[in-house]
């Protein structure tokens, strides 16, 4: 069993990097279309083509597309200096994603700056909708065609079908700007001001919650109601199990694979940044990071934060599928 | 589960009726009030989508025209309450323009479903066919496909979308597609598509997985079918169900997908508009103007609850496990 777990292992991590490094080559060449000339933010209005192709030399812009990849990899292991036979040399080092010459700073240092956010605002946003939707969809399913389970399924078809936008604006529009119970969100570390900092968060994370919680209960409702129509269930009851442990040690468990797989990849592509709730609440994450990124066809910044988003749900692809075996234990690897 | 008489189509006295499933799913959805309210409703919309301009040719609006007098001169907001409802806008006039806001609205629910439509019939072309490919065949081909989708799976595909929205439409206008916003449309539809496919393409795989085992393939196979007959006559008349119930459901999300994407600024450009559009517009004033904010806000809103209901509907139609009613 061990053994088998652990072949199992290192193959699942060995996909995995072999998926990496796919998809950073797709990236790149995909970003290589675009028109933005990175040589061209190396300098200011005073630019001459000149000045622009000494830099775009001197950065191995002019490179083919595959030696640049080569060098980018070579960046996350060992770092890199870009224009290192120059007067002034520009140092990135390991790990390495790249420099943003528009912003003069290390992307790997850009997107760690920004991270705090986004990791607080997915968190937080993720411990509500996994309590709401896993509780809201276990009571569904045991009341399943009263009125309290299709109040509860009302609500959350309508959760499932607003767009975060429209309801962040809607929040804004009456909490903060008629009702004025809110201050306008201005991001604070929590280490700093906790009061600002639940203040700012509160929003973003009930208006996220509440439409992955409207996913969740649909998606714990159904698991149960598929679950707790099996034998065994029926089993647990006639051996005179208390009801509670039936459902929890049960039903839920067995219920409940489907589950950490949605939770784990949508708390993976919130890490990524959630780009339209962090640019209503001008939270300063990833999300905002890459939208301004665009706004500037900052190319290197763009790559780098593609690849670390990409990164986070593959990474979350494997821990899900892992974790299948500790939860479910009917999982078979194969 | 208690026994019900069913009514029996006429001349038929026969108590077990052979019915097909494609029967049974309609019988049950036609039975089920809220989702033909919702289908109603659907259907309507797409009429008033199709019919806009002669629409508001009727009630004397346009979408395009400015409107000096319903604007003040001081600041460009609308004249009169609830953002200048009037006779002349029954929804109110824009801010700066004067443009009118029902004629905008009618023209952006046109907009908002061409795009999602398109895109979820793209979706599901594509998702089918490398679907059935992939799940009947097996082996190499099914691995290569499978590397596919979990590589475009594992894009952070709004961001991609934002970053390539420039430079590939302009690409499409260089192949020939007109330029401005026809280009932008075909940008929205297309890449909806392209990162929309492997979702279904998943389920169908898993779908033919089981069918190639079955017995009806097998006799094809022995009677010399071709493989694109045993794929597309054979196997895909199984996949219906399923296909349906992921067409109805995606169609919403696209919705949903394209005001996000209006509302970050690659949608369409004025003077044409989108609901995402309409509400990213609306940021600047609906402190002022909150009917900027709501009216195409919650226009957007039913139509994808509505769309979800009729989803929800088809799916529990189809479900077998809900007794052949």
């Amino acid at each position: 069993m061990i053994r088998r777990l652990s072949t199992y292992v290192i193959r699942r991590v060995l996909s995995m990097i072999l998926l990496l490094v796919l998809l950073s080559l797709v990236v790149f060449i995909l970003f290589s279309l675009l028109p933005a000339d990175p040589a061209r933010l190396t300098c200011g209005k005073s630019c001459t083509p000149e000045i622009i192709e000494a830099n775009r030399h001197r950065l191995g812009l002019d490179m083919p597309v595959l030696a640049q990849y080569w060098e980018f990899v070579k960046g996350i292991f060992v770092g890199r200096t870009y224009a290192a036979n120059s007067p002034d040399p520009v140092q990135c080092s390991a790990p390495c994603l790249g420099y943003s010459f528009k912003r003069g700073e290390e992307v790997f240092v850009l997107i760690k700056d920004r991270l705090p956010a986004t990791i607080w605002l997915a968190f937080g946003a993720f411990v509500l909708w996994l309590a709401a939707g896993i509780s809201l969809g276990i009571y569904s399913a045991l009341r399943r065609g009263r009125w309290q389970d299709r109040s509860v399924m009302g609500v959350a078809l309508v959760g499932y079908s607003l767009p975060s936008f429209f309801i962040g604006l809607v929040a804004i529009f009456f909490i903060i700007i008629r009702w004025q119970l809110l201050p306008f969100p201005s991001y604070i570390s929590p280490l700093e001001n906790p009061v600002q900092f639940l203040q700012t968060m509160i929003l973003p994370w009930i208006i996220l919650a509440t439409l992955y919680a409207a996913f969740y209960m649909r998606l714990t409702r159904n698991q149960m109601l598929e679950v707790l129509g099996d034998d065994y269930i029926r089993t647990a009851r006639a051996k005179g199990l208390p009801e509670r442990v039936v459902i929890r040690k049960h039903a839920l468990r067995a219920g409940l694979t489907p589950i950490v797989t949605a939770a784990g990849l949508d708390l993976a592509g919130l890490l990524g940044g959630a780009i339209i709730t962090e640019s209503i609440f001008s939270l300063p994450g990833i999300g905002s990071l890459a939208v301004n990124s665009v706004n500037d066809a900052d190319l290197p910044l763009i790559v780098g934060i593609t690849l670390v988003a990409a990164t986070f749900i593959i990474f979350a692809n494997l821990i899900v599928d892992l974790l299948y075996a500790v939860i479910d234990p009917r999982v078979r690897l194969s | 589960m208690s026994l019900t008489v069913v009514e029996a189509p006429s001349g038929a006295g026969d108590p077990v009726l052979g019915r097909s499933l494609r029967q049974i799913v309609w019988a049950r959805v036609r039975r089920d009030r809220v989702a033909m309210t919702c289908l109603v409703i659907l259907i309507g919309l797409y009429l008033v989508a199709i019919l806009a301009p002669a629409i508001c040719a009727v009630i004397g609006v346009d979408p395009y025209s400015f409107d000096s007098a319903s604007i003040s001169d001081m600041g460009g907001g609308p004249v009169g309450p609830w953002g200048g409802i009037s006779r002349e806008h029954p929804l109110g006039v824009e801010w700066g323009t004067g443009r009118d806001i029902f004629a905008q609205l009618l023209f952006g629910l046109r907009i908002s479903l061409l795009i999602a439509t398109s895109a979820t019939i793209i979706t599901v072309v594509i998702g089918t066919v490398i679907g059935i490919v992939s799940g009947y065949s097996g082996g190499k081909t099914d691995a290569v496909f499978g590397r596919i989708m979990d590589l475009t799976l594992a894009f952070p595909f709004l961001l991609i979308i934002l970053a390539l929205s420039g430079v590939l439409t302009q690409r499409l206008t260089s192949l020939g597609v007109p330029e401005g916003n026809p280009s932008r449309i075909t940008y929205m539809i297309l890449v909806l598509s392209v990162f929309g496919w492997p979702y279904l393409a998943r389920i169908v795989r898993g779908q033919v997985f089981s069918l190639r085992e079955r017995e009806f393939v097998e006799a094809a196979v022995a009677m010399g079918a071709s493989k694109s007959r045993i794929l597309f006559v054979e196997i895909l008349p199984n996949l219906w169900a399923p296909i349906l119930v992921y067409a109805t459901l995606t169609l919403p999300t696209y919705i949903g997908t394209e005001a996000a994407l209006s509302f970050l600024g690659i949608g369409v450009l004025p003077p044409d508009t989108s609901f995402g559009a309409m509400l990213a517009s609306s940021v600047s004033y609906f402190s002022v103007v909150p009917s900027y904010l709501f009216i195409p806000g919650v226009l957007l809103v039913t139509l994808v609850v509505t769309f979800n209901l009729v989803g929800d509907a088809v799916r529990d139609a189809l479900d077998p496990r809900a007794g052949r009613r």
